[in-house]
């Protein structure tokens, strides 16, 4: 078991959660999950609904006890702590503004049960407004609120405790495309102020990209993969993770032992593959190629050539379906002046597969 | 009536729109509430300005304001009107007896309710079930129900002898009364506390929990304000009807607690003074009505859901 690190910001280790199904049947929520997230850090917990995520975050705020393993706060445990006596605070998916209170006490709340002196809350309260730009519905119930201006008035009252880590369970998830997009710049710029941890539960993996230093990659209750957004989009290390985020052309072939370069046989034609995990054993291997990182040229420009089936026109590019000899398909993206003056469907177009950016991913 | 009037009065026109029923059909329960309901209270209110006959009991066709006088005041031999409480006192009984119904009730309710809300939908109605079960069963035989657990020789006493205790009254007197009257509007509480908690939001609580509040906070701050709407609707569902209750101080309290409806009831019986027991019933309606208004007032102001009936 790994030893929490005394300067580290928030460190779970081997994190158990079981939940027992309607059917009777185990579910594992958390299985064996160990994160270490730096102080500071905006860290995203990434994964499809069901993948553990919001448990870990739940058990983190103490609203759901962990069958085992523990979490640590710096030196301090805070798993056996109640909900009330750790540094964290949450917002809620759903916001869980008190519907009786007004923006004012909502933010108040909790600093009213820390017995907080009047005058101290009011600054603070004042402060929170200013920092998410409520100051001037203070009087408002929630219910009077816009879905934004909801989601704002929850953050600043999990940020008016000034915990150490907040925690922010799909936060973003009721609002609109463009309110999202605006809110995404928003949480970014409060935490840069506030250099606080963030702990970010999302299911969005483009949100998860533009905002995370970090992403955890959830899936079947344990991370799949932990790292930067470019590592994490870039190298994907399994199937599970390239296909979750972002667009990913699946290729089953056969790896050639690397005589100087790890290589692939990919529709009849010897390309120059990667791999995320070091070494990687000669025989067969799923790779991984992005559609952007497909070009097409004209028929006789490459050796490796397909037939073009379907074309999509979407104004930025242009979607492209190919069908290379040895049947497989691979989606692919090209700017619009140059599809449009040779590509048309059922014609014949030249494959270029960029080297050594098809990657070669794990099965599981 | 004509062919098209039928028509219109089943809708079928086009004036109505499809599945709407014609303002006829509400005709016959009009009436019938105007009738039944309206007409009673308005029967009251006229006698209760009337005089009482030289003997026996009804009314006499002769405007007087001598039942109200008679609540207050009282004559003697010489002539002398001096201030009366016996009434008062009566209203002050039954004011008690309410008020320390209402507070067991809500104090019971309560938990009950928020414990019903935290359980598996299918367990809340057959919870909601439970509670409802004594409206399907006569007050009286509730009632004597009581009389066979509290009497001299009843359930409880024999279990007290059982354990060794001595056999006591506990039948015929105000705690007898109280004790009905608790049991009798208990499911008046339960409901309308469980109905303004159906659909909270534990999410509420958990966020409580999450800004500091401990497990007494989380209830005061969160769950009550949550709850304040329907414990309104519970104290005037328990509380009017227990300040006029009638059944359990005559069976429970042996006819010595004398409560206001026992009062009224007394008026139209041995007493024979139907133009007082008439001004005892407007009184009881205006303070209710008051109340009503007092509460509705406050529902308002704090935006709160408070239903008066069930």
């Amino acid at each position: 078991m790994a030893v929490p690190r005394r300067e580290a910001g928030l460190c779970v280790t081997g994190a158990y959660k079981t939940f027992r199904s309607a059917e009777g049947g185990e579910v594992h929520a958390l299985y064996d999950v160990s994160l270490d997230i730096e102080l500071g850090e905006f860290y995203v917990l990434l994964g499809p609904s069901g993948c553990g995520k919001t448990t870990l975050l739940r058990a983190i705020a103490g609203l759901e006890p962990l069958d085992g393993g523990e979490i640590y706060l710096g030196a301090d445990r805070i798993d056996q702590l109640a909900p009330y006596k750790r540094p964290v605070n949450t917002v809620f998916q759903s916001y869980a503004l008190f519907p009786h209170l007004s923006v004012w006490e909502n933010i108040a709340f909790g600093l009213r049960m820390e017995k907080m002196p009047k005058p101290a809350i009011a600054a603070r309260v004042e402060e929170m407004l200013a920092l998410v730009q409520l100051s001037e519905v203070p009087g408002r119930r929630p219910s009077q609120l816009s879905g934004g201006q909801q989601q704002r008035v929850a953050l600043a009252r999990a940020l008016a405790k000034q915990p150490q880590v907040l925690l922010l369970d799909e936060p973003l998830s009721a609002l609109d495309l463009k309110l999202r997009r605006g809110m995404q710049g928003e949480l970014k710029r409060i935490q840069r102020e506030t250099g606080i941890t963030f702990v970010f539960v999302t299911h969005d993996q483009e949100e998860a990209l533009s905002m995370g230093d970090r992403i955890a990659v959830f899936t079947d209750g344990r991370p799949a993969q932990i790292g930067t957004p470019k590592d994490i989009y870039e190298r994907p290390v399994s199937r599970f993770v390239a296909d979750f985020i972002g667009e990913t052309n699946f290729v089953e072939t056969e790896l050639r032992p690397p005589p100087d370069a790890l290589t692939a046989v990919v529709g009849g034609v010897e390309i120059e593959v990667s791999a995320a995990r070091g070494a990687v054993a000669a025989g067969p291997a799923t790779l991984a190629i992005r559609p952007e990182n497909i070009t097409l040229t004209s028929p006789d420009a490459s050796e490796l050539g397909g037939r073009l089936v379907e074309l999509t026109y979407m104004g930025t590019d242009l979607r492209c379906v190919v069908e290379l000899a040895d049947g497989h398909r691979l989606r692919v993206r090209v700017p619009p002046p140059f599809g449009g003056t040779h590509l048309a469907p059922g014609g014949a177009v030249g494959v270029r597969i960029a080297p050594g950016l098809a990657k070669v991913v794990s099965e599981s | 009536m004509t062919k098209a009037g039928w028509r219109g009065l089943l809708g079928a026109t086009g004036k109505a729109r499809p599945g709407q029923l014609s303002v006829g059909f509400a005709v016959p329960a009009i009436l019938v509430g105007l009738v039944f309901t309206l007409g009673p209270v308005i029967v009251i209110g006229v006698f209760s300005f009337l005089s009482q006959p030289e003997t026996g009991g009804g009314v006499v066709y002769q405007f007087s304001p001598e039942a109200y006088r008679h609540f207050l005041l009282q004559e003697d031999f010489l002539g002398n009107t001096h201030l009366d409480l016996r009434y008062l006192r009566s209203f002050g009984l039954s004011a008690f007896q309410a008020l320390a119904t209402t507070a067991v009730c809500i104090g019971l309710a309560f938990p009950i309710a928020l414990w019903m809300t935290t359980k598996t939908p299918r367990a809340q109605n057959f919870l909601v079930l439970v509670v409802t079960i004594p409206f399907w069963t006569n007050l009286l035989v509730r009632t004597y129900a009581w009389i066979l657990l509290l009497s001299d020789k009843g359930t409880v006493n024999s279990v007290l002898e059982v354990i060794g205790l001595e056999p006591r009254q506990l039948l015929y007197n105000s705690g007898a009364t109280l004790v009905g009257l608790i049991y009798t509007f208990l499911p008046f509480a339960i409901l309308p506390i469980y109905s303004a908690l159906a659909g909270f939001d534990f999410a509420l609580a958990e966020a409580a929990y999450d800004l500091g509040a401990r497990k007494l906070g989380v209830v005061r701050r969160v769950i009550w304000p949550a709850a304040s709407g329907g414990v309104m609707s519970a104290i005037a569902l328990c509380f009017v009807p227990a300040f006029g209750s009638f059944v359990q101080p005559v069976l429970l309290g042996g006819g010595k607690v004398m409560m206001v409806g026992n009062l009224i009831a007394a008026q139209y019986g041995e007493a024979r003074n139907w133009p007082f027991g008439a001004a005892l019933s407007v009184i009881i309606l205006a303070l209710t009505l008051l109340g009503a208004f007092a509460l509705l007032r406050w529902a308002k102001r704090s935006s709160q859901k408070v239903s008066l009936a069930i």
